[in-house]
């Protein structure tokens, strides 16, 4: 098919990101339900690793837009 | 009910979040539809080209609306310095003739084009051009309100020592403290404080200049952190004082590591590539994450254009709030996440060696 397969590059990189954040998610949500008083540490690790793994799925973004 | 208990309770505070929002959420629809109203034919909205124009550089500030000050065109050419206000630039296509050469704006770049305004392209390289755009003059703004938060803020240390801090201290301490406590000791360890300053300078310039983008009108407007030169600036940055810094460990880490020999050569150029590319993904993090932000914001706008409908206005201001809230989170978290990573590289380069025990 004619035209650049940028939107689907980024598509997929949204797919990566949801899969990967969901992980992060269940599994902090899945500890806290076992550790309740640790409550705020694994919530700040939560959002830092899924900090990374978007910033992994935005380079695909990026390349995707170019 | 008297008037305070009003003022105090939970509902007013939401719904005055809910406003401040909505506000801004209408200003990008404002901006857009001077695009529309100047064209003389119904040009077909382009949604990728008004978005992509709105979140590049420019050479005048947009204030609000249609109101712009143009801001000096500063270029410096291989026969000397040109000195002119980008007015003359006005509307995009017009040729203004300088003393050296006949400058033109295509697409908001400054290009050399003779009187009919065809581009010359081999004077386009003899042509540096320095001038001061929309990004150069907010991140001054934005520095010069920096030095004046932190110079109020030491001063009244200084003046106020041994006493509970007031005021602003009082809203900037517990950041600084958060991030020689929670980020720079745990990753760097003894030499911490020697590192504080750049830390807090790049934890504070990321977060001003992520916030003053979120603004769509003066003193915000301008989308600095989603200019891929200034974060490539800050990376490099980072990647000047961590190979300064790294003592003997680091550079025994990354060329002799404790691998059977014959995988040397691989690690190599891992490790070679791993330090060039470790401030690389901080640089694209931090690009990609707030110019995406500003992408989808116009994008939802711009669904009003698309349809041509006034109708789907109210779903598209709605969705445009919401991931402007969302988009303040992420101004948030990429400054603190640029700063962590930035302190644990430094960690690693200052290290001190310890034993092995197996």
């Amino acid at each position: 098919m004619a035209g650049s397969y940028g939107p689907i590059g980024a598509g997929l990189a949204a797919i990566g990101a949801g899969i990967g954040i969901g992980q992060i998610g269940g599994k902090a949500v899945e500890a806290i339900a076992r550790q309740p008083e640790a409550i705020s540490k694994i919530q700040t690790n939560m959002i830092i690793a899924a900090a990374l793994v978007e910033g992994v799925a935005l380079f695909a973004v990026v390349v995707a837009l170019l | 009910m008297n008037n305070s208990t009003i003022l105090k309770s939970k509902t007013f505070n939401i719904l005055l979040i809910c406003a401040f929002f909505l506000t801004i959420g209408a200003f990008p629809a404002k901006a857009f539809s001077q695009d529309k109203a100047s064209g003389q034919k119904e040009e077909k909205f382009d949604p990728g080209k008004t978005t992509m124009e709105h979140i590049a550089d420019k050479h005048e500030w947009h204030l609000f609306g249609e109101v712009m000050v143009p801001l000096p065109i500063i270029v410096y050419t291989d026969k000397g310095f040109e000195l002119f206000s980008s007015a003359h630039l006005q509307p995009q296509g017009t040729v203004y003739k300088g003393e050296y050469y006949n400058y033109m704006l295509v697409n908001n770049k400054l290009k050399v084009a003779d009187e009919a305004g065809k581009i010359d392209e081999a004077a386009n390289k003899k042509v540096w051009d320095f001038s001061i755009t929309q990004n150069v003059a907010g991140m001054w703004l934005s520095g010069l309100i920096l030095i004046f938060i932190f110079l109020n803020v030491s001063s009244a240390y200084k003046k106020r020592v041994g006493k509970a801090p007031k005021g602003l201290q009082s809203f900037l301490e517990p950041v600084v403290l958060f991030i020689r406590d929670d980020v720079a000791r745990p990753n760097i360890g003894l030499k911490a404080d020697r590192f504080m300053p750049l830390l807090l300078t790049i934890f504070f310039f990321i977060l001003i200049n992520n916030l003053f983008g979120m603004i769509p009108f003066f003193p915000g407007g301008y989308n600095l952190t989603g200019n891929i030169a200034v974060t490539l600036t800050l990376a490099v940055v980072i990647f000047i004082v961590v190979n300064i810094n790294g003592n003997k460990y680091y550079w025994k880490h990354i060329f002799l590591p404790d691998v059977p020999f014959w995988i040397l050569p691989i690690m190599w150029i891992v490790e070679i590539i791993g330090i060039f590319s470790k401030p690389g993904a901080l640089m694209i993090r931090l690009f990609a994450n707030m110019a995406a932000g500003h992408i989808v914001v116009l994008s939802l706008i711009s669904l009003i254009f698309i349809f041509n409908s006034v109708w789907i206005s109210p779903v598209s201001v709605a969705f445009a709030v919401f991931i402007d809230i969302i988009e303040v989170l992420v101004v948030f978290l990429q400054a603190y996440v640029f700063t962590m990573l930035s302190s644990l590289f430094i960690g690693m380069a200052v290290e001190e060696h310890h034993h092995e025990v197996i």
